[in-house]
């Protein structure tokens, strides 16, 4: 009797769905997938869901209601491993921008009806509520490192994802520094890799949206912005503060800044 | 066992479909039956709000593109084109024309990519009777792998005007961080031509597909351009006479918070309830399709408008195969501009934007400081301005079908919101910003 198929699920928090679209944006691999992987519970594509347990489940968005934390408690319960992929599942994403300043307000501001909507004053990673497995940044998250992480998982073994900055991947692109050789500002020496070094190639600067690589130095990267180009400490608090502003390491330098 | 009419008459039905399938984002339907009459029909959208608006508040206006590309993932061009639109305006610049002309090509990589995503893999399963496109393979493998086929072409495009497929990196007020290498333009070329006959053979799949019976009589509203197509450019019009500037919008259609959903919803003043998207498009300016297109759409029997929402994927397949006659034009005749950007100095003002996203018109205003810091923001996105006209058609759906088993009168619910093509991401973020501070 043939083995079952590994059973793969999808499951959405605040986002704005782009992780999991990146899964249907594997045009050339998804119906070769699906051959090997069961696609048991992925609403955006299908109608059909199978109960868990589950292999591997996939989770995007952050969390922001106090009935997120009860479903992805639910979620790791019938999965066998959890993969947080994106910004808004690893960091927080671009709404916790909440998390920071005046919360109270912040929220009342919003709403003209604020007694109709559950929400937190926080928005989180999915790692502050339930153990994870891995962690896949960016925003949106690489297709080639979702397949390899997918295939890893289905595998038994550990994702080839590396936690190096985006300068590694200038280098080996060929592209020149846009820091050094024309004083863009470039958040690329604090930022790990796996969008292929995509915005100098593109003659700007990387904003951060893969997050914080292992062990950065973001201390001396503002003080090259500051000392060299030019850049106030606002600008640096705001270019910290995007897609991974609740990341410790981007955090703690925006704190370290607005403190001056 | 099929329910006795006498008895279901007297009784209170409730239908509720929990977690929509094949829909961008968390939906459920709600309709009640009292009696025999629909009195209750809802839409609810409740994906957590995100709220844009809000964060926005503060940031500087070269920030726009990026952040609010971050509302949608399906659709961040459109995002990124309306945001630079009122951009530009609240700073009173214009971009060069061949500028304009890439971001129109670069549009069109994301209607394609999105019409062939719903086409596909969201919309057709509901007339093959599968459960998603993936099954749906099995047994037309063909029209999958030329969906996809469709789908990557488009990604390309987006690809390579904007460095990825979602969120891409190349947009900035006042034109491009960087320009496309003519010979990467020339290369797409033949693959866009394929592409077209692939979008042709699409129009001819889906007009055999055999639609539901239905007929909207709402007001149909979209941006109407001299002589465009509409997409990047165009004043919003309507099929009963609205014909204003984007920085009149505001005026016409007021939008109000509903207890159950977590999107705002738009209507027209004294009018009520209206529908964007690609049904409005067609009806307002078929006559501009590229004529390949608007001979597919005869071919097709789609008559100047179209008000059956089950057809309209047949609509959907047109505008991709206008799409790439589009992209065929731009890349036969582009010039490359002097430069990639014109240089933007802001100013106090606020700027209007609005742009066709695959799902209908999207509107953006900002007002602006001084210093070009973003002081207010609002955004009105195709789904909550259709949010209404889709309850209307869930509350007639369910009235003319109450014989039918449960079963399927709540797959008979699920197609109506899938035709519509919602995008429940971005109808949910934009709750109202009531700020009584400068």
């Amino acid at each position: 009797m043939p083995r079952p198929m590994p059973k793969l699920a999808v499951w959405k928090f605040a986002s704005c769905d782009g992780c999991q679209l990146t899964l249907l944006d594997c045009e050339d691999e998804l119906l070769a997938l699906s051959d090997r992987v069961r696609l048991a519970h992925f609403p955006e594509a299908s109608s059909a869901v199978l109960r868990g347990p589950y292999d591997l489940s996939l989770v995007e968005g952050s969390i922001t209601s106090t009935e997120d934390v009860e479903k992805l408690k639910r979620i790791r319960r019938v999965s066998r491993h959890l993969v947080a992929i994106g910004a808004c599942a690893t960091a927080g994403g671009i709404q916790a921008l909440r998390n920071f300043g005046d919360r109270d307000s912040f929220v009342s501001a919003v709403y003209p009806r604020p007694e109709y909507i559950d929400t937190l004053a926080t928005s989180t990673a999915i790692s502050d509520h339930v153990p994870v497995d891995f962690e896949l940044r960016g925003c949106p998250i690489s297709k080639t490192q979702l397949l390899e992480v997918i295939g890893a998982f289905l595998a038994g073994r550990d994702p080839a994802v590396r936690p190096h900055s985006v300068c590694v991947e200038c280098k080996r692109r060929g592209t020149a520094c846009v820091m050094v050789a024309r004083g863009v500002p470039c958040l690329g020496p604090v930022t790990q890799a796996g969008c292929g070094a995509l915005c100098p190639a593109y003659d700007r600067g990387c904003y951060g949206c893969f997050g914080p690589k292992e062990t950065p130095n973001l201390p001396s990267l503002a003080g090259w912005w500051r000392e060299r180009l030019g850049a106030t400490p606002e600008e640096v608090v705001r270019a910290l503060r995007t897609y991974n502003a609740d990341a410790p390491a981007f955090r703690a330098q925006a704190e370290a800044e607005s403190d001056g | 066992m099929a329910e006795r009419p006498g008895r279901s008459d007297r009784r209170t039905r409730t239908i509720r479909i929990d977690g929509l399938a094949r829909v961008e984002g968390h939906g459920s339907v709600y309709v009640r039956v009292e009696g025999g009459q629909v009195v209750e029909a809802q839409l609810r959208l409740f994906e957590p709000p995100r709220l844009f608006e809000a964060l926005l508040r503060g940031r500087d206006f070269s920030e726009a593109p990026d952040i609010t590309a971050r509302i949608c993932g399906i659709c961040p061009v459109a995002y990124q084109m309306s945001a630079c639109r009122a951009m530009e305006d609240a700073c009173g610049v214009s971009v060069d024309e061949p500028v304009r002309e890439l971001r129109r090509l670069l549009y069109c990589g994301e209607w394609i990519e999105s019409h062939a995503l719903h086409i596909y893999m969201l919309h057709a399963p509901d007339f093959l009777g599968y459960e998603d496109g993936i099954a749906m393979a099995r047994e037309h493998p063909d029209a999958v792998r030329r969906g996809l086929d469709l789908k990557k072409l488009g990604n390309e495009i987006v690809t390579l005007l904007g460095g990825r497929e979602i969120h891409p990196v190349n947009v900035r007020v006042g034109g491009f961080f960087h320009l496309p290498a003519l010979d990467e333009l020339a290369a797409l070329r033949e693959r866009v031509l394929r592409a077209r006959d692939a979008a042709l053979d699409t129009v001819r799949w889906v007009a055999g597909f055999e639609a539901p019976e239905s007929e909207l009589e709402c007001e149909l509203v979209a941006l109407r351009h001299p002589d465009r197509y509409p997409m990047y450019e165009g004043r919003p019009a309507s099929t009963a006479g609205l014909d204003i500037e984007p920085s009149e919008f505001e005026a016409h259609v007021t939008e109000e918070q509903a207890d159950y959903t977590h999107a705002l919803q738009a209507h027209i003043e004294e009018r009520g309830a209206y529908l964007t998207g690609p049904l409005a498009r067609y009806a307002l300016n078929s006559e501009r399709l590229s004529p390949v297109a608007l001979e597919a759409a005869r071919d097709a029997r789609l008559g100047p408008a179209c008000r059956n929402p089950h057809r309209s994927i047949v609509v959907r397949a047109v505008e991709v195969v206008h799409a790439c006659e589009e992209a065929l034009r731009i890349l036969d005749s582009y010039e490359p501009p002097a430069r990639p950007a014109v240089s933007v100095e802001p100013r106090e003002a606020t700027g209007y934007g609005c742009t066709e996203a695959p799902r209908g018109l999207l509107y953006h205003r900002y007002d602006l400081d001084k210093d070009g810091a973003i002081r207010v923001a609002r955004i009105i996105p195709p789904t909550s301005q259709n949010q209404r006209v889709i309850e209307e058609d869930l509350r007639a759906t369910v009235q003319r079908s109450l014989a039918l088993p449960r079963p399927e009168l709540e797959h008979a619910c699920e197609r109506v919101v899938r035709s519509y093509d919602p995008c429940i991401s971005c109808a949910t973020h934009f709750l109202r910003l009531e700020i009584g501070e400068p």
